[in-house]
């Protein structure tokens, strides 16, 4: 096995500016994909999947920031402001055209936000990105776990769906695996929240009945039906929310939250 | 042929387009005191916005039985507005179905009417039925549906049934009284020929029962009129400017405070030089206040949002937050706003706010703050939100919710720093660190370490 396998030395824009390179893509983590545990996991299998194709692709390390989403939507523009600025000017320094990122939050933000500021890059999700790789025949989907037959519900990201309208391309992606897809009733533009967005993941929720991510847990475990399934997401705090869910209602043997990203990287074979 | 009868006629007409001309001004002075907002971009994209939603009712099918049985009624409104237009000529110059001369367009036009009013009859019976008997929950219940906004839409409900009856009485005795003289009358009339004999056969009656009939179904029409600005069935109106000026943005890019760039510019950079701040009428600086805290601090297309709100409760009924049991619900942010904008500035006719300020719910607990915000919305709605779209998405005439909420929001943190803790923490740690949780920057490029992928051979 050892020989079978290498070490990845992922590349930063800072390297790159000194060789005198510019990358295809800037890879943006998001504060979720570097420090959150179970986010991280689908961090590097993104890039595992940037690595297999051969994308040309480079991370901003530890000169990333946050893109001031969770301020904004908290209301503290002035910090927001001062997040974005100051990563348009790390982005545009090195000349960043092209923007890939697995967190909708950050997707949007840099899409739709930044370019107020100054900040104009093309800005594309990973569902998005991972759709393309399948489409133009980059990624098989082959020579992993095998899906065939296996229950997946696509729980669609606020951010992603109705904020930016991307409801098709996590579903082609999961299509790609040719496991059984099944929808909950509250999808795509009628989806659900998880209960995170608007910087609810920072704090604890409002008093009341019930917490949102229990009862979208609860619809996407009845969706799935008896025995084992995948909840797939395409979102960080859509993953958190869903992994708690899962726990509170202890599924957690025979229900699992993964992404997308995931899903693609073990079918693929590249972890295991 | 014009006698007392048509001067009377002209005179209440007169009175009735009066009152509602005087109406319409006070509600575009209360619009207008919001702060400006320049949505004359791409006419020809909002346009076709607004013939598809507005016009073309495209986000009520989401839900297909409401959707028919109202456009039942906004069909049935629009097209016997064609007849009503008659009735005004006939009434103004003492003729008799002026229209009539159209022969077969007349009849097929008549036919249509009375199809439609009789549709218009049933809908509105079943919308009695949901509302009152069956209770369908987004009708029902929430704290902001108190006693004004109930009756509201049942005397809209009776209003549009009786007025359509008037119209089948003013028809049948037209008919019988044609019978009785052995004559035809212009048009067709599929509905009314089968209850020909329901009102019996006495000529004096019959001419009564007409007259009355025409009376009633014309000031039937001109006191609903006068009576829109003070209901949530204004809508009728303001769904078409409402849905032309609405958002064409991503739902997901919210406003960007540029008073703010400024400052932060200027900060950065010492050098960097800010426009001159905006000036008023008499040439004093202009205080900006960042974020909401009272109606004139939001657009006017916020302003008319509130104005456009049918109070059908979709919003609500698929907030995450109000699902789950939390206090928000978009209903009564945008329900809230028009009230504190009557209280605020004018109010029309029929309309007083304080008709229905009784809450009757005790967990919204407002302050005696003459504001917007805290006088009628608490910080406790708007921490629930989660700024997830579903209301805007939901709303048919494309009312923006959330961004109401956000600049409330803004005004707890950016002007009061009342954030909740848990919050306040967030800030700080993206302020100290560069991310929401407590982590050193330095340890952020820690995940690409021991990362392997298969070797390709």
């Amino acid at each position: 096995m050892e020989e079978n396998k290498r070490l990845v030395k992922v590349p930063t824009m800072a390297q790159m500016a000194a060789n005198g390179e510019e990358p295809e893509i800037l890879f943006w983590v998001g504060c979720a994909g570097a420090f959150d545990d179970r986010y991280k996991r689908v961090t590097r299998a993104f890039v595992q999947i940037l690595e297999h194709v051969g994308v040309k692709y480079a991370v901003l390390g530890t000169e990333e920031s946050c893109t001031g989403d969770p301020a904004k939507r908290a209301g503290n523009e002035f910090l927001f402001q001062m997040q974005a600025l100051t990563n348009i000017e790390v982005l545009n320094a090195y000349n960043v055209k092209k923007i890939v990122t697995a967190c909708p939050h950050c997707f949007n933000t840099i899409k739709n936000e930044y370019p107020d500021l100054g900040g104009n890059y093309e800005v594309i999700h990973h569902s998005t990105f991972l759709q393309q790789l399948i489409n133009e025949g980059k990624v098989h989907v082959k020579g992993g776990e095998a899906f065939k037959g296996k229950r997946i519900t696509y729980h669609d990201s606020c951010y992603l769906g109705r904020a930016n309208d991307i409801y098709e391309a996590p579903r082609d992606v999961l299509a790609a695996l040719d496991a059984d897809l099944v929808e909950m009733k509250r999808s795509r533009a009628n989806g659900l929240c998880c209960g995170a967005g608007g910087a609810q993941m920072f704090k604890e929720p409002e008093p009341g009945k019930k917490d949102v991510n229990i009862e979208r847990t609860e619809e996407a475990l009845a969706t799935l039906g008896d025995g084992n399934g995948v909840i797939a997401t395409a979102c960080p705090f859509c993953m958190v929310m869903m992994n708690d869910g899962v726990k509170n209602k202890e599924q957690e043997e025979s229900v699992k939250v993964f992404d997308i990203a995931e899903l693609i990287a073990q079918a693929e074979g590249l972890s295991k | 042929m014009i006698g007392i009868e048509n001067i009377v006629f002209l005179l209440v007409a007169a009175v009735g387009i009066g009152l509602f001309v005087w109406q319409i001004r006070k509600i575009r002075k209360n619009v207008l005191m919001g702060r400006d907002t320049d949505l004359a971009d791409n006419p020809s994209e909002r346009l076709n916005k607004m013939l598809l939603v507005a016009f073309g009712q495209q986000k009520m099918f989401k839900r297909p039985l409401p959707a028919v049985l109202h456009l039942f009624v906004y069909v049935g409104f629009l097209v016997i507005n064609i007849e009503v237009l008659e009735i005004l000529i006939d009434g103004i110059f003492g003729t008799h179905r002026i229209l009539g001369f159209a022969g077969i367009l007349y009849s097929g036009l008549m036919a249509v009417n009375e199809i439609l009013a009789a549709l218009v009859i049933i809908a509105c019976a079943i919308f009695l039925w949901r509302r009152n008997v069956t209770h369908v929950p987004r009708l029902a219940n929430g704290v902001e549906m108190r006693a004004w906004p109930k009756l509201d839409a049942n005397l809209i409900l009776i209003t549009e049934i009786v007025l359509m009856l008037a119209l089948f009485a003013f028809n049948i005795s037209d008919l019988k009284l044609a019978e009785l003289r052995g004559t035809h009358i212009a048009g067709a009339f599929p509905i009314s020929s089968m209850f020909v004999n329901a009102l019996g056969s006495d000529p004096d009656t019959l001419h009564i029962i007409g007259r009355v009939g025409w009376w009633f179904h014309i000031l039937g029409i001109l006191a609903f009129m006068n009576y829109l600005p003070s209901s949530k069935h204004f809508h009728i109106i303001m769904a078409f400017p409402n849905v032309y000026y609405s958002k064409l943005l991503p739902k997901g890019k919210f406003t960007t405070n540029a008073a703010i760039t400024n400052e932060i510019k200027a900060m950065l950079d010492p050098s960097y030089q800010p426009p001159a701040p905006e000036v008023d009428a008499e040439g004093n600086p202009v205080i900006q206040r960042f974020g909401a805290k009272d109606v004139e601090d939001l657009t006017w297309k916020q302003l008319m949002d509130s104005y456009t709100c049918t109070e059908c409760g979709r919003c609500t009924s698929v907030c995450p937050a109000n699902i789950t049991g939390k206090l928000l619900s978009p209903r009564k942010i945008v329900m809230d706003t028009r009230d504190r904008m009557e209280e605020k500035g004018e109010h029309p006719a029929i309309f007083k706010p304080n008709h229905y300020k009784e809450m009757g719910v005790e967990r919204v607990e407002v302050t005696e703050e003459k504001t917007l915000l805290r006088g009628y919305i608490t910080p406790e709605e708007l921490w629930a939100c989660t700024s997830c779209n579903a209301c805007v998405e939901a709303c048919p005439v494309n009312i923006d919710q959330l961004s109401t909420i956000m600049d409330l929001r803004r005004y707890l943190v950016l002007e009061e720093s009342a954030a909740p803790a848990s919050l306040n923490a967030m800030f700080t740690n993206i302020e100290n660190n560069g991310a929401p949780w407590a982590f050193p920057a330095s340890d952020r490029f820690n995940w690409a370490d021991e990362l392997y992928v298969p070797s390709k051979n």
